[in-house]
C-alpha cells in the first residue's frame, strides 16, 4: 500500500479531524523500516535529492516560501496600516468600496485596507500555526518516547490518555480548550496544540516500538549500552522522519483550525488584529453584497494550508523506502 | 468475535471514565468558576451562593464527582443557560438535523469518492489519474467554510438553484414527528416536504463532504492499484475470466476493506465539520447550537454535547471496527487487534 494510508490524507482536513483518525490507522501498522544501506547514500540526502525532483515538493515550498515571506515583510509589503480606518467616509450600508487602483482589494466593512489586513493576517496564522504545531509535536514527542522507550505499564496508561483525547473530535477538543482558557491569543495556540498531540504520540509511540524490535538495537543492547542512551541516540532518530512528516502536514491542520476557531468566536480579544479566521467570520453578513471578503482570507487560508500539505506529502513519498526505485 | 467485542467495550468503560473526569475538572476550572459559569456574567454575589447550594458545588470533589457521574448516567446534563431548556431534550431536537447533514454528506462522498478511485486506478499513470491525485490533495486542504461559502454564494445567491441556507421553506407547513425532515416527508406523504428537505441539504452535504470524498477516492486509488498487482488477480486474469469479472469479485470487492474503514474514520471530521457547515448555511442541528453556546458562554451544553458526542462518537468507531473484523475474515481469524 504505497500511499494509501488514511494518514496519507490527514493534510489539510479543515476541521483537523483527519489527522485525528489518520493517526490511529498509522500507528497500528509496523513503521516502514529504513533502509538507507542498499542505497550507500544518508537517508535525508537521498530523501532531499528526491524532493528536488519533484514537482509537486517545489510547488509546495514556493507556496510556504511565499507564506513565511509575506507574513515576516508584511510592515514592508503592506500599502497602509490594517487598523486604520481610511476609507471610513466612503462606507455606505450594505456597500464598501471595492477594488480601485488605491486599495487592490477595496475595503472591509469598516474601511480598512482589505490587502494590509489580508497580508499582515499571515503573521497571525503563521505565528499561531507553528506554536500550535510545537506545542503538539513536543508534547507528542515526550509522550511517544515514553510510551514507545518504556513499554509496559507506561506504555499503557499515557496511551489510554491519548485514547481519551482521541474520542473527542479535535475541533471540539480545541473548542472546549479554547472556551476554558478564555479569550486569548495563547489559548487558541494551546487548543489547537493540544488537539494535535494524540497524534504524534502514537506516531511515534508505533514507529518506535517497531523499531525496539530491530536488529540495531539488539545489537546495541548485547554490546551493553545502557538503555537511555539506545533510546535517544539509537532508536528515537530512526523512528522521527513518520514524525516530521505529520509536522508538516500537522502546520496545514493547525492553520485551518486556527481560523476555524477564529470563524467560531474563539480568537485573541483585540478585535483590531487582522486575522484570517475572524475576518471570514465578520464577512458572513455580507456575503451578497461584498463576497470577497469572504473570499479573500479563505483563499489565504487555502494557500497556506496547501503548501505545508504539498510539501508534506511529498516529504512523505520522499522518505517512505517502499516508493523507492 | 463475541469476545473481541468484550474486550473492545470493556476497553470503552475506562475512556469514558477519564473523559467524564476531565469534563468535571474542565468545568471547575472555567473562568470564575462554575456558578458563575453557569449564571452566565450577570450572577449577584447572593445568586451564586444560591447556586453554589443548589448544585451541591459546596460539597467535597469527590461528593460532587459521584452526584456528577450519577447524573450523567442518567443523561441529565444540567439546562441550558440561554434557552433554559434540559441539554439532553435539546440535544434531541437538534441532533437528527446534523445527522441528516452527515449522512447525506457521506452519501455524497462515498457515491463520488469509490468511482472515482477506481477509475483513476484503472487510469494509472495518465491524465485522469493525474488529475484526481492533485484534486484530492487540493480537496483535503480546502477548509470546509470555504467550499460552503463558494456554493453558497454561486450556487444559491447568484444563478438561485438552490437554496441559500436554513432546512426547509417557510412556505412548506409539514409535520415532523420524527425531526428528521426528509424522512418526515414520507412517513406523513408529504413528498414535496422531503424533496424541499433535500434541496436545502445538497449545497452543505456537498461542502461536508468534499474533504472525506477527497480521502476516499485517495484510498480506493491506492488500494485498488495494490489489489491489481496481486498474484491472485493475475492467476484471475490467467484464468481467461472476464475483465468484468476480475475487476468485481477479485479486485473490487478486496480493495474495499481499506475504503470501508476510512469511511468509519471520516465520523470525527463530518462531527468537527458539521459544525462549521451548519454556520454557514445557518442549519440549526447540534453545530450551530455549539456555535451559540460558545458565544454565550454556555457551559452546561458545551459539557453536555461534548460528553455525548464523544460517547457517540468512540461507539461508532467501535462499530467501525467490529465491522472491519467482520468484512475481513483474516482479522477474524487473527483473534483481533488493538
Amino acid at each position: 500500500m504505497a500511499d494509501s494510508d488514511p494518514e496519507a490524507t490527514a493534510g489539510g482536513g479543515s476541521a483537523g479531524g483527519a489527522a485525528v483518525d489518520g493517526g490511529v490507522a498509522v500507528a497500528e501498522k509496523p513503521a516502514p523500516a529504513p533502509g538507507p544501506a542498499e542505497v550507500g547514500q544518508s537517508l535525508g540526502r537521498e530523501a532531499f535529492r528526491r524532493l528536488r525532483r519533484n514537482p509537486v515538493a517545489i510547488g509546495g515550498a514556493v507556496l510556504v516560501l511565499l507564506f513565511v515571506l509575506v507574513a515576516i515583510l508584511a510592515p514592508l509589503l503592506a500599502p497602509y496600516d490594517p487598523v486604520d480606518q481610511i476609507l471610513k467616509d466612503q462606507i455606505r450600508p450594505g456597500s464598501f468600496p471595492g477594488p480601485s487602483h488605491e486599495h487592490w482589494l477595496g475595503s472591509d466593512s469598516l474601511g480598512r485596507d482589505e490587502l494590509s489586513r489580508i497580508l499582515f493576517g499571515a503573521r497571525q496564522s503563521l505565528l499561531v500555526g507553528v506554536l500550535a504545531t510545537t506545542v503538539g509535536f513536543a508534547v507528542g514527542l515526550l509522550l511517544g518516547t515514553l510510551a514507545g522507550a518504556f513499554g509496559g505499564w507506561v506504555d499503557n496508561l499515557v496511551m489510554r490518555v491519548v485514547d481519551i483525547l482521541l474520542s473527542v473530535p479535535s475541533l471540539l477538543l480545541a473548542i472546549s480548550i479554547a472556551a476554558l482558557l478564555g479569550q486569548r491569543l495563547i489559548s487558541v495556540t494551546l487548543a489547537v496544540g493540544v488537539a494535535q498531540v494524540p497524534i504524534f504520540a502514537r506516531l511515534l509511540r508505533g514507529t518506535m516500538l517497531a523499531e525496539r524490535e530491530s536488529d540495531y538495537v539488539l545489537a546495541a543492547r548485547s554490546l551493553g549500552i545502557r538503555r537511555r542512551s539506545i533510546v535517544l541516540s539509537h532508536v528515537l532518530p530512526n523512528s522521527l522522519s513518520p514524525v516530521l512528516v505529520q509536522g508538516t502536514l500537522s502546520l496545514a491542520t493547525a492553520i485551518v483550525d486556527v481560523a476555524a476557531l477564529s470563524f467560531l468566536g474563539l480568537s485573541g480579544a483585540d478585535p483590531d488584529v487582522p486575522e484570517w479566521g475572524r475576518m471570514l467570520a465578520e464577512s458572513q453578513t455580507f456575503l451578497s453584497t461584498a463576497p470577497r471578503l469572504a473570499f479573500l482570507p479563505c483563499t489565504a487560508i487555502v494557500i497556506a494550508a496547501l503548501g505545508f500539505t504539498l510539501l508534506g506529502e511529498s516529504l512523505r513519498e520522499a522518505l517512505d523506502p517502499k516508493l523507492r526505485r | 468475535m463475541l469476545r473481541y467485542a468484550i474486550r473492545r467495550l470493556a476497553l470503552l468503560v475506562p475512556i469514558l471514565l477519564g473523559l467524564s473526569v476531565l469534563l468535571f475538572v474542565w468545568v471547575r476550572a472555567l473562568p470564575g468558576g462554575p456558578a458563575q459559569a453557569l449564571l452566565g456574567e450577570h450572577g449577584s454575589p447572593d445568586a451564586e451562593r444560591q447556586v453554589r447550594i443548589a448544585y451541591g458545588l459546596d460539597r467535597p470533589l469527590y461528593v460532587q464527582y459521584w452526584s456528577f457521574l450519577k447524573r450523567t448516567v442518567h443523561l441529565d446534563f444540567g439546562t441550558s443557560i440561554r434557552t433554559n431548556q434540559s441539554v439532553t431534550s435539546e440535544f434531541l431536537t437538534r441532533f437528527p438535523m446534523t445527522i441528516e447533514l452527515t449522512v447525506a454528506a457521506l452519501i455524497f462522498a462515498v457515491g463520488l469518492g469509490i468511482p472515482l478511485g477506481y477509475l483513476a486506478a484503472r487510469k494509472h499513470g495518465r491524465f485522469l489519474d493525474h488529475a484526481s491525485v492533485v484534486g484530492s490533495l487540493i480537496g483535503v486542504t480546502i477548509p470546509v467554510f470555504f467550499l460552503g461559502f463558494l456554493l453558497k454564494y454561486w450556487v444559491a445567491i447568484k444563478l438561485g438553484w438552490l437554496p441559500p441556507s436554513g432546512r426547509s421553506n417557510e412556505r412548506i407547513i409539514a409535520t415532523h414527528p420524527t425531526n428528521f425532515y426528509v424522512l418526515d416527508g414520507l412517513l406523513t406523504r408529504e413528498y414535496d416536504a422531503s424533496w424541499d428537505a433535500i434541496t436545502h441539504l445538497i449545497l452543505p452535504a456537498i461542502a461536508l463532504g468534499s474533504i472525506p470524498l477527497a480521502i476516499i477516492v485517495r484510498i480506493t486509488r491506492a488500494a485498488v492499484i495494490d489489489v491489481s498487482h496481486e498474484d491472485y488477480v493475475r492467476t484471475a486474469e490467467a484464468k481467461g475470466l472476464a475483465r468484468s469479472t476480475v475487476s468485481r469479485r477479485h479486485i473490487l470487492r478486496n480493495a474495499m476493506l481499506p475504503v470501508a474503514t476510512t469511511i468509519g474514520l471520516q465520523t470525527g471530521l463530518l462531527l468537527s465539520g458539521a459544525i462549521l457547515t451548519e454556520i454557514v448555511f445557518g442549519l440549526p442541528g447540534i453545530g450551530s447550537f455549539v456555535y451559540h453556546a460558545i458565544q454565550n458562554r454556555d457551559y452546561p451544553v458545551l459539557q453536555g454535547f461534548i460528553l455525548i458526542i464523544a460517547v457517540i462518537y468512540v461507539i461508532v468507531n467501535l462499530l467501525v471496527d467490529l465491522s472491519y473484523s467482520l468484512i475481513d475474515p483474516r482479522v477474524r481469524v487473527g483473534g483481533g487487534r488493538g
